[in-house]
């Protein structure tokens, strides 16, 4: 009678043992497969990045795992053929600019559908939300030749006075308005004899401030990341933002492969320590709004 | 209460007058070229539905249709599989490092797609990619496979290109709507004895209905519209990763058919509507059904 409880007691402590044992395997497993798909998401760039640093010959011919010694030689390669950092300062401005106008107008619209209400409002609201299902091909050739009439193909006012008119940064901070700004507030500061713009500016702006960072951020990568609008805007090669610089090394150098891959690495820097620095509010923004550019 | 007050309009204005002329004018503008031949020089000149008859008897469109879907069906699956299996690990409590690995994961999401398509194009070439040296190296393959040439494989590896830069968004979205289901109803279903894999397929997949949708419908948006990968990988291959968008852009700024582009542009823009309608009709009836919550 004992030993038959010793028994069922060993019994169960052997099979906790492999439940133990069969847990631990499976965890081990699930961890080698995330590092296996996070190594599968790095990989290109780390290969990216050591082949940037050798020579074409070493390149073509050989499989390149540690860094070499040839990246200022593909460095001044590019630079001799592309104004990669034309580009790239063509790109802060552009980025920059069309980011602010983004921001400010949109907040400015969805200020004007949140808290006032007016004659045909929701009509204009509905205006807005049906241009998110639009997708933006269907104007572009038409955009292309108004631009001609308006003689502004070739300069940036094509590419970053559309800002102005967005629907999904006025659709979400209409949302962030109608939460974040109480009425009460509002009514308080006329009181006070505050103007309706300066109000805008005071109150409005700051209340809406984490919702505009969280957009800004969108848009900022939208911007920075836009290749259409640019390649057909603009004619000057000099003029052109940096992701089609990079599309411009590909032609140019068909078979310099380390001009090529210093070309790319240039351009993914700048997104690499954006995201390093936000990624966590970048990850909660695509989470919280599901942004999709 | 909202104010009642004709300083909504001011608000609103500069965005309605910006959307006026940068957004509706060339939708309808580009309508009005569709109906006509216009080689970007001269006047344009009215012809008609001529270039909706020869868009619709023309093999090349219907071909760049089918290349569309076939490149969004192989990235699509695979995407979201991996997305929501990923999306449910690291939910799981004992994962250390969730936050490095979700970071990983959506990395590539954010950098330039033209860039992208640049780093595949090289990667993949099949004299100097590190691809083929890599595989090469492993002893997968014995000689270079040369991938663009095969039509197919051409489509693959542009499909493959656009899952690895997407399955972090969808499984960032998979992992907000987990957020959203009571750890409560895992506890009570584990009390119940059941395991993992029955907790995935009755509990969480059934509740997270609505979120996949979103995402299938965003995602068909986006599929029908890729454009800057199979743009630069686009060659040696014939024509197999000629989306739609790549034809739209080459009738247009290639060959300078910018009437029959327009033409293009809103069959696209139909294909994309009916699409999104039923999709959206689908999700409206499936989430009628019983969902178990």
């Amino acid at each position: 009678m004992k030993s038959a409880t010793q028994l069922s007691a060993n019994k169960e402590m052997t099979i906790r043992s492999n439940n133990r044992l069969k847990r631990n395997v499976g965890r081990a497993i699930i961890y080698v497969v995330l590092i296996i798909l996070a190594l599968i998401c790095l990989l290109p760039f780390y290969s990216m990045i050591i082949s940037s640093t050798h020579s074409n010959f070493d390149i073509a011919n050989k499989l390149l795992l540690l860094p070499g010694d040839q990246f200022l030689e593909n460095y001044s390669r590019l630079v001799e053929k592309v104004p990669i950092w034309r580009g790239f300062f063509n790109s802060v401005i552009i980025t920059i600019s069309g980011t602010a106008l983004t921001l400010y107008f949109s907040a400015l619209t969805a200020y004007g559908f949140s808290k006032y209400s007016f004659k045909f409002s929701n009509f204009l609201f509905a205006a807005v939300l049906a241009m998110l299902m639009i997708p933006g091909e269907v104007s572009i050739i038409g955009f292309f030749k108004l631009m001609g009439e308006f003689n502004l193909l070739n300069t940036y006012w094509p590419l970053i006075l559309p800002g102005i008119a967005n629907a999904f940064g006025t659709f979400f901070l209409k949302q962030n308005c109608d939460a974040a700004v109480s009425e009460e507030i509002l009514e308080s500061a006329r009181i006070d004899g505050c103007g309706e713009l300066k109000m805008f500016h005071r109150l409005v702006i700051p209340l809406l401030a984490p919702a505009l960072a969280t957009f800004g951020i969108f848009a900022f990568i939208g911007q920075w990341n836009s290749f259409l609008m640019p390649v057909i805007i603009l004619f000057d090669n000099h003029l052109q933002p940096l992701p089609v610089m990079v599309a411009m090394t590909r032609g140019k150098f068909s078979t310099d492969y380390g001009a090529q891959y210093v070309g790319i690495l240039l351009s993914i820097i700048p997104i690499m320590i954006v995201f390093t620095m936000l990624a966590k509010k970048i990850m909660k923004g695509v989470s919280a709004g599901a942004l999709k550019e | 209460m909202k104010k009642k007050s004709y300083y909504g309009y001011f608000f609103v204005a500069p965005y309605f007058i910006i959307f006026l002329i940068f957004s509706l004018y060339p939708i309808l503008n580009s309508f009005v070229l569709s109906l006509s031949h216009w080689d970007g020089l001269g006047e344009s000149v009215y012809v008609g539905f001529d270039n909706y008859a020869r868009l619709l008897s023309n093999p090349y469109f219907y071909q760049s249709i089918l290349n569309t879907f076939i490149i969004w069906i192989i990235s699509i699956v695979p995407e979201l599989i991996i997305a929501l299996v990923l999306a449910m690990i690291l939910n799981e409590k004992f994962i250390k490092g969730r936050h490095l690995f979700q970071a990983v994961f959506y990395f590539p999401n954010i950098v330039t797609p033209i860039t992208i398509g640049v780093l595949a194009s090289l990667l993949f070439d099949w004299q100097t990619g590190s691809v083929n040296k890599f595989l090469m190296g492993l002893g997968i393959i014995d000689d270079p496979v040369n991938w663009f040439a095969h039509p197919f494989i051409a489509q693959v590896i542009v499909a493959t290109v656009m899952c690895w830069q997407w399955f972090g968004f969808n499984m960032l979205i998979y992992m907000a709507g987990l957020q959203s289901i009571p750890r409560t109803l895992y506890d009570a279903a584990e009390i119940d004895g059941a395991n993992k894999f029955q907790v995935a397929t009755k509990i969480v997949i059934p509740l997270l209905k609505p979120v996949v949708m979103f995402t299938v419908i965003t995602s068909i948006i986006g599929g029908m519209q890729i454009f800057e990968v199979p743009l630069v990988t686009g060659t040696g291959s014939g024509d197999s990763t000629q989306t739609m968008m790549v034809y739209l852009y080459e009738a247009a700024f290639k060959r300078f058919q910018y009437g029959y582009a327009s033409s293009v542009s809103y069959g696209i823009f139909i294909i994309i509507l009916a699409l999104s309608f039923i999709s959206f009709k689908f999700s409206k009836k499936r989430q009628k059904a019983p969902t178990g919550l």
